[in-house]
Order: structure tokens, then C-alpha cells, then sequence
């Protein structure tokens, strides 16, 4: 597959969120306000194209030469809390402003499925460096778009008239649920 | 604490999808058909339930510090398990679960039990929470994957229901119908949890 056609394959047509729901916790719990979504975009941008850049070398050069590949979840999870700590205490000792604006959400990543579903993804469809670091970005864009969309949505949910029972979570699925469709939209694209 | 009442907890009063609402990726993902929610569910409630032992047990030597990564580790080895023993007898369901297998390890359900119950409770308090937690989640994706299944296949568990002149909508087994049907039911749970509440 071409670059543009992962890109726009991750970003549109299968978004991480709405098409293969990974990220729902962070999706859900950090889109409130529009510049906190940023924020925590940015944040899984990084992280993601930096983890998935390192266990694809990890996977071809330590686990498949040494017939490892079952041990796969567990080092990858492994690499993947190691690479968030050592993220952030870089972070912290060269540039402290962006460590202050992302700090808070550079902890909630390890338990991001995006990071974990997105190397273990790249792995399975048999990607090269190239397209992996293609696949990790357009992921992370389509993550970020979802968060901004729903962020937008959800400040003007805050207005609006809703029964007792759907207030909060619910109303949040059922908005997801409507912005999935108009998502399905983009199917055939590629 | 007794133990029915971490039972009922588990599947009622703090029920991990319809009330703290975690673990949410698999269960909207794995609710296409009832047959791979119920997997799903035995694979979730085998993680937990085996990790909250393990937790519990060596709680008096983990480092504070390091506890999260310990956890990680305990966790993701029995995912590898319960993805080695799927793969060697039941290659279908290994293969519809797909990459919400290894995501297991990712749960927040299971960390957060970890965290929360099993570091700080006896061992069988934590295999009983373990337990309760895990009908939990499996009655929420039970009844998601039924409706999902019902309206958007015609069939339960992949018998057909309604014959071959049934049009079934499609868009509840695709994405929008997870979320739609799962919003709902949290909805519905409100209702009836608000209205219990007024009676007594």
C-alpha cells in the first residue's frame, strides 16, 4: 500500500476511534475541552510514532531472529511504559514547557490501546519502516481529529436539554455513535 | 467485607462498563456477534481473575514504587497464555478476536482492579472481586452483542431468527451501532437504578 493511501485509509476511512475503537477511555475522558484535546493529540503523536518506530526494530531484529515472537504482548508493553518514563524525564530536563503542557496526559498514554493496537498492528499487516511510521501518524492524526470533533461537540452538549438518565457517559456514546456514521461516509475512499 | 456484597458490586453497584465505565474499547469492538463477547468475556474474566490472586499474593514484597510495571508484567503474561492456548484449540475465535486479544493487556478494568481491590485486599477477596468484575462486564457485553446481533443480523448466537425474507440493519453490527446501542443501555441502566433509588 502507498503512504497516501495509509494515511488516508487511518485518518478517514478506518479512524483508530470511530471504525476500530481504540482510545475509547482517553477518547471519552480528555475530550472536554477543545485545547486539552490538542494537548493530549500531541502527546499521542509522539509517543506513538516513537513506539511503533521502536518495536518494529525490536520485532525484526531481537524477537523473529531468535524465535521470540510469542513473548511479542508482553515486551511490547514493556518498551512501551519504559518509553513514556524515559519521554518524560527527558521532557522534564530540556524543555520544560512543553513537559508542563503535556505532562498530565504523558502517564495516561501507557495504557492507551492506540500505542499498543498500533505496533502490534504494524506487525501483523507486515509494514515496512516506512509505512509503519505512515500508519503510526495517520493513527495518530485520526485520534487527534476524533478527540477535536467530539471536543467541539460535547462544549456544546454542555447547553443543550437532555433527559435525566442519557446525562454525561450516555449522551457522549450516542453523539460518538452519530459522528461513527457520518465516519462511514468516507468508506470506498480507498 | 462479605463476599456477596463484592459480588453484587462487581456486577451491579460499581458494574466496570455501566458505571466506572472502563475497558470500553473491547467491549464496543468484540460486540459484533454473541459468540465473540462471550469469548472475549471468558478471556477477560481469566486475566482478572488469575491476576488478582497473583497481585494479591505478592503484595507483601512488591516496591511501592514499581508496583504499575510489576502489575504490567503479571498481566500481560497471562494474556500470553490465554492468546497461546486460543491460537492452539480455537484458531477461529483467535482469529475473529483479533489484535483485542493481546489488547487484554491494555484493560483498564484489570489494571484498575489491580490497583484499586487486589494490592490491598486478602487473596480470596481479590479472587472474589475477580470473579464479580468479570460477570460484570460480561452482562454488559452479553446484552450489547445480543441486541447488536438481533437487529443488525437476524440471528442469536448464529442461528438465524427471522428467515430469509428478514432485512436486518446492518449499520447495528457496523461501528455507529456499538456506540448508539451501548449509550442506550447505559441509559436504560440510569433509568432503572434512578427508580429503584425513589422507591426506597
Amino acid at each position: 500500500m502507498s503512504i497516501t493511501a495509509i494515511l488516508i485509509s487511518t485518518i478517514l476511512v478506518n479512524n483508530y476511534v470511530f471504525a476500530q475503537f481504540l482510545g475509547i477511555c482517553p477518547f471519552l475522558g480528555v475530550s472536554n475541552k477543545t485545547d486539552t484535546s490538542l494537548g493530549m493529540g500531541v502527546a499521542v503523536t509522539f509517543v506513538v510514532t516513537l513506539a511503533s518506530i521502536v518495536c518494529f526494530f525490536i520485532q525484526k531484529m531481537i524477537l523473529d531472529p531468535l524465535g521470540l515472537a510469542y513473548l511479542q504482548t508482553i515486551v511490547f508493553i514493556l518498551v512501551i511504559a519504559a518509553l513514556v518514563q524515559f519521554v518524560e524525564m527527558v521532557l522534564k530536563k530540556t524543555t520544560p514547557a512543553l513537559y508542563s503542557a503535556l505532562g498530565i496526559y504523558l502517564p495516561l498514554i501507557t495504557t492507551n490501546c492506540v500505542v499498543l493496537g498500533v505496533a502490534i498492528q504494524n506487525i501483523v499487516a507486515k509494514y515496512d519502516l516506512i509505512q509503519t511510521i505512515a500508519n503510526s501518524i495517520g493513527a495518530s492524526i485520526g485520534f487527534t481529529l476524533a478527540l477535536l470533533i467530539m471536543a467541539g461537540v460535547r462544549e456544546k452538549l454542555e447547553l443543550a436539554d437532555i433527559p435525566e438518565p442519557l446525562k454525561g457517559f450516555p449522551i457522549t456514546l450516542l453523539s460518538a455513535g452519530l459522528m461513527s456514521v457520518a465516519f462511514t461516509g468516507f468508506a470506498g475512499l480507498v | 467485607m462479605k463476599y456477596s456484597k463484592i459480588l453484587k458490586d462487581g456486577v451491579i453497584n460499581n458494574n466496570p462498563i455501566l458505571v466506572q465505565f472502563i475497558g470500553m474499547c473491547s467491549a464496543l469492538a468484540v460486540t459484533t456477534s454473541v459468540k465473540n463477547a462471550l469469548a472475549m468475556s471468558a478471556a477477560v474474566i481469566f486475566v482478572l481473575v488469575c491476576s488478582n490472586i497473583i497481585i494479591s499474593l505478592i503484595k507483601g514484597i512488591t516496591p511501592d514504587e514499581i508496583r504499575i510495571p510489576i502489575f504490567i508484567v503479571v498481566i500481560a503474561t497471562f494474556v500470553t497464555i490465554v492468546q497461546m492456548f486460543l491460537q492452539a484449540f480455537s484458531k477461529p475465535i483467535y482469529d475473529s478476536l483479533g489484535i483485542f486479544l493481546p489488547l487484554i493487556v491494555v484493560n483498564c478494568i484489570i489494571l484498575g482492579r489491580a490497583e484499586a481491590f487486589a494490592y490491598k485486599n486478602s487473596v480470596f477477596s481479590s479472587f472474589v472481586d475477580g470473579v464479580g468484575q468479570g460477570l460484570g462486564y460480561t452482562f454488559a457485553l452479553f446484552v450489547v452483542s445480543s441486541i447488536r446481533e438481533i437487529i443488525g443480523n437476524g440471528s442469536f448466537f448464529g442461528i438465524s431468527l427471522f428467515g430469509e425474507s428478514f432485512q436486518p440493519i446492518s449499520i447495528f453490527i457496523q461501528p455507529p451501532g456499538a456506540f448508539i446501542i451501548l449509550g442506550l443501555f447505559v441509559g436504560v441502566f440510569n433509568l432503572i437504578k434512578s427508580k429503584k433509588a425513589v422507591r426506597e
